[in-house]
């Protein structure tokens, strides 16, 4: 289903002139003196990820082809990209679903993301959002975001929690953040699948990671749904950095000033959308196949 | 809000019937060993038959409740959860076989010629040893099997075939003579059990009131494991386990944990059964006895805690009218049970009340 959708979505930048971003700039200039900082992370340099050189090879086809890729301190980065151009297959790198055949990839300045499992990738600090909204189908709203909650996650700790007011409190404000308040006790199956999105970003908040990747979050949301988002990531970056692989290039001209250009496997392009958008060979490659 | 299906379920018949209908069955399975030690002529009575089919019952309920806590909430089917069940019951037939045969060796050792014990009997004369060894069996096995099973992430119907195979190879290496386990005759002729004749009807009514006790403590521990936390990361680990994984939780510990759990459970209830049945064969770890366990769980409904109790009950009090009036129906009969729950109650007979409370 993807593979059909996502060849017309991609003709979109060159037929839907961008709205000019009133907020261009601002997430950018974030680079560098973003606060959100966890403890034991270290991001001196003012990048939270750094890929570099990354290759992944699935039985001799390249996925991923000497990759570079830096995504400052409280950026919202979003990747765009044909196809086939591997942005799934840098998520997995990253979250540690896939081993690069060779190249780095540092979590700031020392956690080697190449050498640690998923589970330690995601108590490390890095959310991860999938395409297809998973979610606890059988569990409650509430439940789904008190499991997603930062906090000791070892078998020990679960058999004793117990929720103190702090993190009650902290469920309520994440509920009134995605709008699911009146939904808090229904199972996590019987939601849309736009509050199932919504319910999936909410577990990522309550992760409360340093670096979230979406991938797709709008996918299979109403406009306002969607404008709705685009407020809530703009909202976030600063304090988290964001990576959003998106294929809806009116919601990538609303949140983003930075935009990265995927091509089989390696970055074609970087810059603001509009620049990226004149780029000869992005064009290049979006229409001239 | 966070509860599991048991407390709903509970709450939409009102929680006073079901209190007061588990405090009848509750009530009724304390008096009954007490009835059985009534003089014969009695009219409330309870016969020794009576007693020891019941109490077989309530340790293949116990099997049904491990079963439903990998099952039903971690979503690991297993098919060898027998395996468990008979290492408990052979731990125990160990410790029966050295009273009966007091100083000597057992009697099948005799028959082979043995002339020594083999090294694993050592201290097994001991009821401490043979209690710890009716943990220990089961729970180290299934520590050593969940850990690399787990490890290697194999799950779902892979899962259910690998622990079928591993209770036929455990039948296997059973039935053979020099494993040291009575072979296909396994363990009986029990005499006494800590000194007491294991026929006396003070000492059948004990062990009942032991597997009625442990019934009710796995229950309890079910209950409370459903409503913690770590409950809630099984049925999350069952529904989307790469999203725990992403939410940084890592799903190996929470499974070994509920899984060597289940097996200890099950040593327990064998441990209870061999004494009440007077017997211990490899024919307990073949696959169909496994199965049967798992047709249980899904006939009470699963996830639910009271319905495999329920599923247990029924099969196995039809099984036994079954087995008496039609023998050669049995399985037609089972075979039948399982294809209509699985196509006309995929939530058992609790999914059925419950859909019947809320009507």
């Amino acid at each position: 289903m993807r593979v059909t959708a996502t060849a017309e979505f991609m003709l979109e930048p060159a037929f839907f002139p961008v709205e000019p971003n009133k907020d261009a700039g601002t997430s950018r200039d974030a680079i560098s003196h973003g606060q959100r900082v966890g403890p034991g992370l270290d991001t001196r340099h003012g990048t939270i990820l750094t890929l570099e050189d990354i290759s992944v090879s699935f039985d001799g086809f390249r996925a991923l082809n000497n990759l570079n890729l830096y995504i400052g301190v409280g950026e919202l980065r979003c990747i765009i990209g044909p196809n086939g151009a591997g942005k799934t297959t840098l998520m997995d790198v990253i979250t540690g679903k896939t081993r690069p055949s060779h190249g780095k990839a540092w979590f700031g300045e020392t956690l080697d993301l190449t050498q640690m499992s998923e589970v330690q990738i995601a108590q490390a600090g890095i959310g991860r959002k999938f395409q297809k909204p998973t979610v606890f189908e059988a569990l409650s709203v509430f439940e789904n975001l008190e499991l997603a909650q930062k906090t000791d996650k070892s078998v020990w700790a679960s058999l004793r929690a117990r929720l103190t007011g702090e993190q009650k409190d902290r469920i309520t404000d994440v509920l009134e953040t995605i709008r699911l308040t009146t939904s808090v006790n229904r199972p996590a199956g019987l939601l849309s699948h736009g509050q199932k999105q919504f319910l999936e970003i909410g577990m990522l908040l309550m992760q409360d990671p340093q670096l979230l990747l979406l991938d797709e979050p709008v996918a299979g949301m109403t406009d306002a749904e969607t404008e709705f988002t685009a407020e809530l990531f703009k909202s976030l970056a600063g304090k988290h950095s964001l990576m959003v692989v998106e294929h809806d290039m009116g919601f990538v001209g609303s949140i983003a000033d930075h935009v990265t250009v995927l091509h089989q496997g390696s970055v074609l392009a970087e810059g603001s959308l509009e620049q990226v958008q004149e780029n000869e060979r992005v064009i290049e490659v979006y229409l001239g196949r | 809000m966070n509860q599991p299906l048991l407390v709903t379920a509970t709450q939409k018949a009102g929680p006073k019937i079901t209190i007061a209908v588990g405090a009848v069955i509750l009530a009724l399975l304390l008096a009954l060993p007490l009835l059985s030690l009534l003089s014969p002529i009695s009219v409330f009575h309870v016969s020794a038959y009576t007693l020891t089919l019941v109490g077989k019952i309530l340790c293949y309920a116990i099997v049904a409740l491990a079963l439903d806590l990998v099952w039903g909430y971690a979503g690991l089917l297993s098919l060898g959860h027998g395996l468990f069940f008979a290492l408990g019951g052979y731990a125990m037939g160990m410790y029966l076989m050295r009273q009966a045969s007091g100083d000597g060796l057992p009697a099948f050792m005799t028959f082979l010629s043995w002339t020594e014990l083999p090294w694993y009997w050592t201290g097994t004369s001991s009821f401490l040893w043979a209690m710890c060894l009716v943990v220990l069996a089961p729970g180290l096995l299934a520590l050593v099997f969940g850990f690399f099973a787990f490890r290697s992430r194999i799950k779902g119907v892979y899962f259910s075939i690998m622990t079928q195979a591993l209770t036929f190879a455990g039948m296997l290496l059973f039935f053979r003579n020099e494993t040291g386990f009575g072979g296909n005759n396994g363990f009986t002729n029990f005499r006494t059990i800590l000194g007491f004749g294991i026929t006396e009807p003070g000492t059948r009514a004990v062990l009942f009131f032991a597997t009625v006790v442990l019934l009710v403590a796995s229950l309890f521990i079910g209950w409370r494991l459903a409503q913690s936390k770590f409950g809630r990361v099984l049925t999350a680990l069952r529904d989307a386990e790469n999203r725990l994984m992403f939410c940084g939780y890592d799903p190996r510990g929470f499974k070994l944990f509920v899984w060597v759990l289940s097996a200890v459970l099950c040593g327990l209830a064998g441990a209870l059964y061999v004494p009440q049945v007077g017997i211990i064969n490899p024919s307990e770890m073949s696959p169909t006895n496994s199965i049967e366990a798992a047709v249980w769980v899904a006939l009470g409904g699963r996830g639910t805690l009271i319905g495999p109790l329920l599923g247990a009950g029924v099969v196995n009090g039809m099984k036994s009218w079954f087995t008496v009036a039609f023998p050669e129906y049995w399985l037609f009969f089972l075979g039948a049970l399982f294809i209509v729950v699985t196509l006309y109650l995929p939530k058992g007979v609790i999914g059925l009340l419950k859909k019947r409370g809320e009507q």
